[in-house]
């Protein structure tokens, strides 16, 4: 059998798909952060539980009101990026001139009273979500053979990722968007409504959360704490990537997916911390982040 | 004589607890140019922000076109028709120059088209894909006038358009000046440059610690000059 530093290539070309799912969930969720921070430049501590709430409300739909997943996919990050919008309205905004720390902390409440309010009407235990019917079953990729659903993550990922870099980098509202984090003042003095833009962002970044949140529900358990779980390792790659960089975003997300796939293959112990050691040593060698611009 | 488009009046601004206009009081008529002159630190700059409403604290009044801009949102402002070019220029280092030129949205009907942009700015065409910030001191002038005419503004705010800029560039811009003035266009210069200024103005206010010290039409700038010299250093 033909290996790789004594690993069979077969379970290393394993590992590196399942390192490409858990990249997919970083990729979504470091870029709606990136977008969040890149203009409102409040770091959203909330993106987890905002996560968690896209695959409640994905499970909510399906075993209250029989909305199928496909359905939710698509209205799960509307309701959520919704309630998004109300929450940078109602309170989020009246931190903008405060220190950037009560953005923090207050965002860091949030997600408290958020994970605790489903903790304690659902229960701590997972709550199962059945894939689709048409991404039941398994694909035979030559090597291993895989869930659709999981092939249909990475792709899902790749594309959202994809069209939202898309929408900022090369569309008028994103040109926009990309002045407003320069200089929001002249931006609003041009007669651009800037506070509807900051809403409109933060509802973005937290639909990124919610859509990730939908596509997570048939792999891990919906559960109150997965955002918690997932959030802390996001942080990291944002750190590695650069706060605020979308590119580097997307692309550390998934890089450090494979990282950990890797780890997991030739030193398995590692692989829990392999990416706050990346971090670690970004943050000394290059403190603004693979794809941040250096202060 | 027609009815100010701008009128100041008792304007006071702060920033942060820096008291910086002490009341200002001017008015600039529809189709007019006017220049505010002074030496630096007297208030020009503050006047022009005051009045767009870049710098927020403020008491007094400004008038344009009838309305109280002192209550007027930020982002509300460029819709009445008022148009501004900052000091440090504001163009954007992520976005190319085409992008730049199509920020600001359009708040009126009668705005420039792009060909008659690049016809008064053909750099501009040139360098349209390039990012804004590689573009010479001048052409980031031209960028910055540019993109305000395509908004259909017919009020302008001016803020030093000829600093740093070299003669030729200078004497460009007078021209696109001169191209809106006979526009109709409604322009309200800052400018240090007094020579610029006294080619282009049809009034001059010079302000002085924060207030205006003298105001007086180009027909009497010769008889002005002693004055101007006390004021200006000129």
């Amino acid at each position: 059998m033909e290996t790789i530093f004594g690993v069979p290539v077969v379970a290393l070309y394993g590992q590196l798909v399942l390192g490409l799912i858990n990249g997919s969930f970083y990729a979504l969720l470091s870029l709606g952060l990136a977008v969040i921070f890149g203009l409102l430049r409040v770091i959203n501590f909330a993106h987890g539980a905002q996560f968690m709430l896209g695959a409640f409300t994905a499970w909510l739909l399906l075993n209250h009101l029989g909305v199928g997943y496909w359905f939710a996919l698509i209205l799960t990050p509307l309701i959520v990026g919704l309630l998004g919008a109300v929450i940078e309205r109602t309170m989020l905004r009246r931190l903008y001139a405060a220190d950037p720390l009560y953005g923090l902390l207050f965002t860091f409440g949030l997600a408290l009273v958020l994970e605790g309010i489903f903790r304690w009407y659902f229960g701590a235990a997972g709550k199962p979500y059945t894939p689709p019917s048409d991404l039941q079953g398994a694909a035979n990729l030559g090597f291993m053979r895989l869930p659709k659903y999981r092939i249909w993550v990475i792709v899902a990922s790749l594309i959202m990722c994809l069209s939202v870099w898309a929408l900022i980098e090369k569309t008028r509202l994103g040109a926009t968007l990309r002045a407003a984090t320069e200089n929001p003042t002249l931006v609003q003095a041009f007669g651009v409504n800037v506070p509807l833009l900051l809403t409109f962002t933060y509802a973005l970044g937290v639909g990124l959360a919610a859509f990730a949140g939908v596509l997570a529900a048939p792999i891990q358990q919906v559960s109150p704490l997965m955002g918690s779980q997932i959030i802390i390792i996001v942080f990291a790659v944002v750190v590695v990537g650069g706060m605020g960089s979308i590119m580097g975003a997307i692309v550390t997300g998934y890089m450090l997916g494979l990282a950990e796939a890797l780890t997991k293959v030739y030193y398995a112990e590692a692989s829990n911390i392999v990416i706050f050691v990346i971090m670690a040593v970004v943050l000394l060698v290059k403190p603004a982040g693979l794809f941040g611009k250096d202060a | 004589m027609s009815s100010p488009v701008l009128e100041l009046r008792n304007l006071q601004t702060w920033y942060g607890e820096s008291h910086i206009l002490h009341g200002v009081d001017l008015h600039v008529d529809r189709g007019e140019t006017v220049t505010i002159l002074g030496r630096n630190g007297m208030g020009k700059t503050t006047t022009l922000r005051s009045i767009v409403g870049v710098a927020r604290k403020r008491t007094g009044e400004i008038r344009f076109k009838g309305e109280d801009l002192i209550r007027t949102p930020l982002h509300r402002v460029a819709h009445r028709g008022l148009g501004f070019v900052p000091e440090e220029r504001g163009i954007f280092a992520t976005l190319t120059v085409m992008e730049n030129l199509l920020l600001p949205p359009k708040v009126a009907p009668g705005g420039m088209s792009l060909d008659e942009i690049f016809a008064l700015f053909p750099n501009l065409h040139e360098r349209r894909n390039s990012p804004g910030t590689k573009l010479s001191g001048g052409e980031q002038q031209m960028l910055a006038i540019a993109r305000i005419l395509r908004t259909g503004a017919d009020t302008l705010l001016l803020d030093e358009p000829t600093e740093g800029l070299a003669p030729v560039i200078v004497q460009k811009i007078g021209e696109a000046l001169g191209a809106l003035r006979a526009r109709g266009m409604t322009i309200v210069l800052v400018e240090q440059n007094f020579r610029f200024a006294a080619r282009v103005s049809d009034r001059f206010y010079v302000m002085d610690h924060g207030r205006v010290a003298l105001g007086f039409p180009a027909s009497e700038l010769a008889a002005r000059m002693d004055d101007l010299h006390e004021l200006l250093g000129v």
